[in-house]
């Protein structure tokens, strides 16, 4: 977090710039919002919940699989990877 | 007059795969299961094909089944993966012991070769770095077992059997058996009821031993092998009231489903706390990175276990026309089809594939 209070961290690749605190599903949704992960058949999903249940928001951060991105906050530096 | 040529009860891997061998041999056969096909042991269990080495009729009998198992490889029913086994030294002392028991398996005409610390890193770079040695065994696989009982039953029944589903033997008839509803049925009769044995057979000893076991998220491609701790069968065929031993295996959905634990002269089958950490420990001692995973669910189920730990699989002495295929503990998955195959050659008086002997019921009634 720099001065102004703004996280800088990296959706599939992509730099992107939020305000401290914000949840990581907020971040990804700016970049891909209809689709964080595929289901095992195929289809694109995106979080329902936004509270931890419904596990639909899942993606990678920092090489650690099966996240749930709406219960983790940004951090400095995060590598965000969602659908796959 | 229901008249059959073999009455099977109960409709787990192995009553199934006995079914379905009686109904190709053309015996007129009945199927007789109160609860889901595949419903039991079967469902609870990992589905590993795997010859276990250390005792020569367990592993002739393995073998046997493992040959047997090729034919289910391209089944979608049966999930079939051939992802090997690989089983991994935590000391000298067992890292010592492999290349025996690499001779063993390639006797009994199986194939393993030993694997040294940097090979093994190689192959499966998550396990713990001070592991020292390794055996595979690329030829051995998982199945999905309730889906396998299910395709074997359906099979049987398109030769000609009939599913007696939702009923159970009320009790053993000098001719056959009483269902729950009444019908009587004649025939020789077969127990496969693994646990529930000693409702219908009381003479022949056989103890649930509980275990545990506990599924990941999927996380395609972070382990490719089967793997236990070479110390796995001192946990397994030891008579300790409780251990645990590390045993892991990738299901081809990327899953993780993690072993494994054995306890006697329990009955509850809630999940067990303190079992389930002391399991865990175990496992993240043998893969660390385990750890740092999601488990979606545990579950346990009961083995059962005979006092030498080979099934019983023959004839009941003193009950005419009474066989027995129960009491496989944690092999049932894999020896069924051999199961199976020796039981109807001992029916059908053929020539036994396997020496019989060993598995004879006789052997506890002496």
């Amino acid at each position: 977090m720099n001065a102004q209070g703004v996280v800088r961290l990296a959706v599939n690749g992509r730099p992107i710039e939020v305000p401290a605190g914000t949840s990581v599903a907020a971040a990804v949704a700016r970049i891909s919002p209809m689709r964080f992960r595929d289901s095992v058949h195929g289809m694109p999903r995106a979080p329902l919940c936004g509270m931890g249940a419904c596990f639909e928001c899942r993606v990678h951060i920092d090489g650690r699989a099966q996240l749930r991105a709406c219960m983790t906050p940004v951090r400095e530096g995060m590598q965000v990877t969602t659908h796959d | 007059m229901n008249a059959c040529d073999l009455i099977v009860v109960g409709a787990g891997i192995v009553g199934a795969s006995c079914a379905d061998e009686a109904a190709a041999a053309g015996l007129r056969v009945a199927i007789v299961e109160p609860g889901t096909i595949g419903g039991g042991a079967t469902a609870c269990a990992m589905g590993h094909l795997v010859a276990m080495d250390d005792d020569p009729a367990e592993l002739a009998l393995a073998r046997l089944s493992l040959d047997r198992w090729e034919a289910f490889a391209d089944l979608p029913e049966a999930e079939f993966d051939r992802c090997g086994t690989l089983w991994v030294a935590e000391n000298p002392a067992q890292a010592a012991g492999i290349a025996a028991r690499v001779a063993r398996i390639q006797a009994a005409g199986g194939h393993a070769h030993a694997l040294d610390a940097a090979q093994l890193r190689e192959i499966e770079p998550s396990l713990a770095p001070d592991l020292c040695a390794g055996m595979l065994v690329p030829q051995e696989a998982v199945v999905y077992p309730p889906r396998v009982a299910q395709h074997l039953v359906l099979r049987a029944c398109a030769r000609g059997a009939v599913l007696h589903h939702g009923r159970r033997v009320r009790q053993l008839d000098t001719h056959g058996v009483t269902l729950d509803d009444g019908t009587v049925l004649h025939g020789p009769v077969l127990v496969a009821t693994g646990c529930a044995l000693p409702q219908l057979v009381p003479e022949l000893p056989l103890r649930p031993r509980k275990g545990h076991l506990v599924i990941t998220d999927r996380y395609p491609g972070k382990l490719r092998h089967q793997v236990l701790e070479l110390g796995y069968a001192d946990s397994a065929h030891g008579s300790d009231g409780s251990s645990v031993a590390f045993n892991v295996q990738p299901r081809p959905t990327g899953q993780l489903l993690v072993g494994s634990s054995r306890e006697f002269d329990i009955d509850d089958p809630a999940v067990s706390p303190s079992m389930l950490a002391r399991m865990l420990q175990r496992a993240f001692r043998f893969m660390p990175s385990l750890g740092e995973l999601q488990a979606i669910r545990a579950w346990t189920g009961f083995r059962p276990a005979t006092p030498d730990g080979r099934p019983y699989l023959g004839a009941v002495p003193g009950r005419d026309g009474l066989w027995v295929a129960a009491g496989h503990e944690g092999l049932g998955v894999t020896t069924a089809p051999g199961s199976a195959q020796l039981l109807l050659d001992l029916i059908l008086g053929r020539t036994p594939a396997i020496d019989p002997a060993p598995y004879a019921p006789s052997r506890v009634l002496a």
